[in-house]
C-alpha cells in the first residue's frame, strides 16, 4: 500500500499497517546508518524548518541529524528567537515559514492541538515533534520500534509504562502504538498522575508497582518533573523514589530479560537507580540511536518518499 | 408611534397562562391592548402572524457587549442588534469591560452609550470588587444607584468566602442579586476544557466539575446563612444541579441559569481542538447535559441565559490553550434551546418560553417577560418550524465566534418589537 499521508500529527490516527510501513522504512535506514558513508539523497533540495516553540535539545537534534542524512537543507527556530515572543500568532509565524519557502515543518509546541492547526493552514508536510500532553509521535514510533527489534511481535506482551503519565505525551503516544500492536499495556505510578481516565483508553491502570512489573518484559520510565512537587502532585521526589523508583529489588521482579526504556532525559536516582540506568537490560541509548532512523522514515514517506524505494536502496 | 394589529398568531404568553390562535394589538403609547377602537384598527399596520408564534421578547440576562474598551469584539450597538434578530428585547450587560463596571461612571457611560446606540433594553451590572480583582468591595451602592440591576464579577469568581459573605450581606441591603461564575481558581489552573476522558485524549488542561461543584455548595451555604440571593451563573455540572435542587427543596434563595451550548454540546465536540467550542466554564459529558436539562425541568435550574461573548476571529484563531473562552449566542438561543428541549426532551413549548421571557425578568425583578395588558409591548414573533442557514459572519454581532455557523437551525425569528417600534423583522434590522 503506498504511503499518502502528507502530516504526521498523532498515533492514534493512524493504522496498524501505516505504523509498520514506518518502521520497515526505519530498518532499511537504519542499515545506512551503519555504513561508513550515512548520508542519502532522498531529499536533496528540499528545506525543512525546525520550529521549536517549546526548548527541546534532544528531539531537535535527532530531527536534524535525520533530515541531514536526508541531504535536506534544515533551519532551526527555537522560542527564543522566534518571534511569537514578540507577539506573533502561530499563523503569522507558519505564513512566514510557508513564504520564505520551506517544504516541510517539524513542530513542537506546549500547546496541545497546535501541529493538527498548523497542518489545516498548511500546504506542506507538517510533522509533529511534540505537542503538549497531546502527543509525541515519533517518539512512540521509536520506542515500539526498540521494543520489536528486541521481543519481536508486542501482541499480548506485557509492557508497564511508570511515572508522570497524565502530563505525558510520550505516554500517550506509546498507548496508541501499542494497543494497534495488541500489547498488555498497564500504566503505573500515583493516582495524583495516573488518574482512572486512562482506562478508557484501553489500557489498565495500577498503583501497586509489584504486580505490576510481575513478568513484566518492558518497562518504560517517564521523567518525574519536578515542577509536579511544587504544585502539589506527590509529596517529594524522595517519596517518589521509595515508592515508585525502580531499583534493583523491583527489577528483579520483571521477567529476566525485560528491556528498561526512557525517553530521557534521565534523572538519575530518583525515577531509577544508577546502575540500571547503565545495566544489561538498559536500551536507552539504542532508543537514542533508533530515534534517527525513525524520524528519516517519517520525513522520507510525508515528503512523498515510498517505502520499497528505501528498502531496495537500503540494502 | 403605528399601531399594530398581529393577526393569528399562536400566542404564548406564561404569564397570563395564555396559549391560543389569536390577534395581538399594541396601541399608538407602544402598549399591549385588549382591541383598538375601529379608527386605530384602520391606521394600524397589520401582521400576518398565521403559523408564527407571538411570545414576550425574549429575555438574556448574562451577555457581554464589550462596551467601554473591547468595542473591536462587540459593541452597545451592534450587541443590541444581534440580540433583536435573537427574537430578545431585554439584556443584562456583564461589567467586565475595559475598564471593569466598578464604579458609578463607567456604569453612566454604559447606560449614556444604550440610550445613543441601543435598539433593545440594555440593563448594567457592576461588579462585586474593585477592579473584578476580588480583593475589596466595589462601592455596590453607589452602583445601585446609578442603576445597576445586579452585580457580579462574572469570569473572575470571587475567591475570599469571607469577601463573599461580606458582599451577599452587602448587596441584600439594597435588594440587588449576587450572580456569581463558580469557579475555584486553585483547582481550575491552566485549565481549557472539562476534565475526564477527552481531556486525557487530547492532552488538553481539565478543568474538573469540583471546581464548580464546591463554590455552588460555597453560595448555598451563604444564601442560607444571610439570606441573601445568590444567581449561580452557566451551570455545567452535574452535581451542581443537585445541589442546587437540595438548597431549593429547603427554600434557600439560591437561583441558577444554563446555557443553550451547556444543554447542547458535550466535550466531544472538542475532538479536532476547533476554539469554537472553547469556553468557561467547558463543555462537560453527555451526563452533565442531561442532568442540566433535568434541572431546567424540574425547576433545580431557572432559566436559560446565553452568555453570549463575541471574540473577533483572529483572537479565536490560535492554539486552543491561547484562544479565549466564549462564543455567541443572542442569534442562536431561540433555535437552539427549541431544538434541544422540545423536540429531543420534549418539553412543553410554553414553559421553554417561560425560561427565556418571564422567569428570568422575574428573577432580576425587570419590567420584562409579559404580554399582560398594559405592558410595554416588547414582542418577538418567530416561526417555529422555519429551518434555515446560520452564518454567522452575516448576523449582527460584531464577531462571528459560533459553533453553530453554518448549520441548519430550525425555528427562526421574523419580527422583533420593543415597545411597539418594530426593531427586527424578516432578516432586517429596521
Amino acid at each position: 500500500m503506498p504511503w499518502t499521508r502528507k502530516d504526521l500529527i498523532t498515533l492514534e490516527e493512524l493504522s496498524l499497517d501505516e505504523i509498520n510501513q514506518i518502521h520497515a522504512t526505519a530498518a532499511a535506514f537504519k542499515k545506512i546508518l551503519g555504513r561508513s558513508v550515512k548520508k542519502v539523497p532522498a531529499l536533496r533540495g528540499k528545506t525543512i524548518v525546525n520550529l521549536f516553540l517549546e526548548p527541546s535539545t534532544r528531539t531537535r537534534i535527532s530531527f536534524d541529524m535525520a533530515a541531514k542524512r536526508l541531504s535536506a537543507d534544515v533551519i532551526s527556530f527555537d522560542a527564543a528567537a522566534s518571534s511569537t515572543t514578540k507577539g506573533e500568532t502561530l499563523r503569522d509565524t507558519a505564513e512566514n515559514v510557508r513564504a520564505l519557502g520551506a517544504d516541510m515543518i517539524v513542530i513542537r509546541h506546549a500547546a496541545s492541538g497546535s501541529p493538527l492547526y498548523l497542518s489545516k493552514l498548511l500546504d506542506i508536510p507538517v510533522i509533529n515533534a511534540g505537542d503538549g500532553a497531546h502527543a509525541h509521535p515519533t517518539q512512540g514510533l521509536l520506542d515500539t520500534f526498540t521494543m520489536r527489534e528486541h521481543l519481536g511481535s508486542l501482541k499480548g506482551r506485557k509492557i508497564v509504562i511508570l511515572g508522570d503519565i497524565l502530563f505525558s505525551r510520550v505516554a500517550r503516544s506509546n498507548i496508541h502504538a501499542l494497543k494497534k500492536f495488541g500489547a498488555d499495556v498497564t500504566l503505573v505510578g500515583p493516582s495524583t498522575l495516573v488518574p482512572r481516565h486512562f482506562t478508557d483508553l484501553g489500557v489498565k491502570v495500577s498503583h501497586d508497582l509489584r504486580s505490576a512489573l510481575a513478568d513484566a518484559e518492558v518497562v518504560m520510565l517517564l521523567r518525574i518533573q519536578h515542577e509536579r512537587q511544587a504544585t502539589g502532585y506527590f509529596p517529594s521526589l524522595g517519596e517518589y523514589t521509595s515508592m515508585f523508583g525502580l531499583n534493583k529489588t523491583r527489577a528483579g521482579w520483571l521477567n529476566p530479560k525485560a528491556i528498561i526504556m526512557h525517553p530521557g532525559p534521565i534523572n538519575r536516582g530518583v525515577e531509577i537507580d544508577n546502575d540500571l540506568a547503565d545495566g544489561p537490560n538498559s536500551v536507552i541509548l539504542e532508543q537514542v540511536t533508533n530515534g534517527i532512523a525513525v524520524r528519516m522514515a517519517v520525513l522520507y514517506l510525508c515528503s512523498g518518499g515510498q517505502p520499497e524505494n528505501v528498502i531496495a536502496s537500503g540494502d | 408611534m403605528t399601531p399594530l394589529w398581529i393577526q393569528k398568531a399562536h400566542i404564548i404568553d406564561p404569564a397570563a397562562k395564555r396559549d391560543a390562535t389569536g390577534d395581538l394589538y399594541v396601541n399608538e403609547a407602544g402598549k399591549i391592548v385588549p382591541s383598538l377602537s375601529a379608527a386605530a384598527k384602520k391606521r394600524a399596520r397589520k401582521i400576518d402572524a398565521s403559523g408564527l408564534v407571538a411570545c414576550p421578547g425574549l429575555v438574556d440576562i448574562h451577555v457581554h457587549f464589550r462596551e467601554p474598551g473591547q468595542t473591536h469584539k462587540e459593541t452597545i450597538a451592534t450587541g443590541s442588534r444581534a440580540a433583536a434578530a435573537g427574537g430578545f428585547t431585554t439584556v443584562v450587560c456583564m461589567p467586565n469591560t475595559s475598564p471593569v463596571a466598578d464604579n458609578a461612571g463607567t456604569i453612566q457611560a454604559i447606560k449614556d452609550a444604550a440610550a445613543r446606540d441601543a435598539i433593545v433594553r440594555v440593563y448594567p451590572t457592576g461588579c462585586i470588587t474593585t477592579g473584578m480583582k476580588g480583593q475589596a468591595l466595589a462601592p455596590i451602592g453607589s452602583l445601585k444607584r446609578a442603576g445597576v440591576v445586579a452585580i457580579t464579577d462574572d469570569g473572575d469568581c470571587v475567591q475570599s468566602n469571607a469577601l463573599m459573605r461580606s458582599a451577599v450581606e452587602y448587596a441584600k441591603m439594597f435588594d440587588l442579586p449576587v450572580m456569581d461564575h463558580c469557579q475555584d481558581h486553585a483547582l481550575t489552573l491552566g485549565a481549557v476544557m472539562n476534565e475526564g476522558v477527552a481531556s486525557t485524549r487530547l492532552g488538553l488542561r481539565g478543568w474538573p466539575n469540583a471546581a464548580e461543584d464546591i463554590i455552588v455548595s460555597r453560595n448555598v451555604i451563604l444564601s442560607h446563612y444571610t439570606g441573601a440571593h445568590i444567581h449561580c451563573q452557566h451551570i455545567s455540572s452535574k452535581y451542581s444541579v443537585e445541589l442546587l435542587r437540595r438548597a431549593k427543596a429547603r427554600g434557600v434563595r439560591i437561583t441558577a441559569e444554563a446555557t443553550p451550548h451547556h444543554i447542547a454540546l458535550t466535550d466531544a465536540a472538542l475532538e479536532h481542538y476547533d476554539t469554537h467550542y472553547k469556553m468557561n466554564p467547558p463543555l462537560r459529558t453527555e451526563e452533565d447535559r442531561l442532568a442540566i436539562i433535568d434541572g431546567l425541568r424540574d425547576g433545580a435550574i431557572d432559566i436559560i441565559a446565553t452568555d453570549h461573548a463575541p471574540h473577533t476571529d483572529y483572537e479565536k484563531d490560535r492554539e486552543f490553550d491561547n484562544a479565549p473562552n466564549g462564543i455567541l449566542g443572542l442569534e442562536t438561543a431561540l433555535p437552539v434551546t427549541l431544538d434541544t428541549l422540545v423536540r429531543q426532551n420534549k418539553f412543553k413549548l410554553p414553559y421553554v418560553i417561560d425560561l427565556m421571557t418571564r422567569k428570568p425578568a422575574q428573577l432580576l425583578k425587570l419590567p420584562a417577560g409579559t404580554l399582560a395588558e398594559g405592558a410595554p409591548a416588547d414582542i418577538c414573533l418567530f416561526d417555529p418550524a422555519e429551518k434555515w442557514l446560520y452564518d454567522a459572519k452575516k448576523g449582527f454581532s460584531k464577531s462571528a465566534n459560533s459553533p453553530w455557523s453554518g448549520q441548519t437551525l430550525t425555528a427562526r425569528v421574523k419580527y422583533t418589537i420593543v415597545g411597539g417600534k418594530m426593531v427586527f423583522e424578516n432578516g432586517n434590522i429596521r
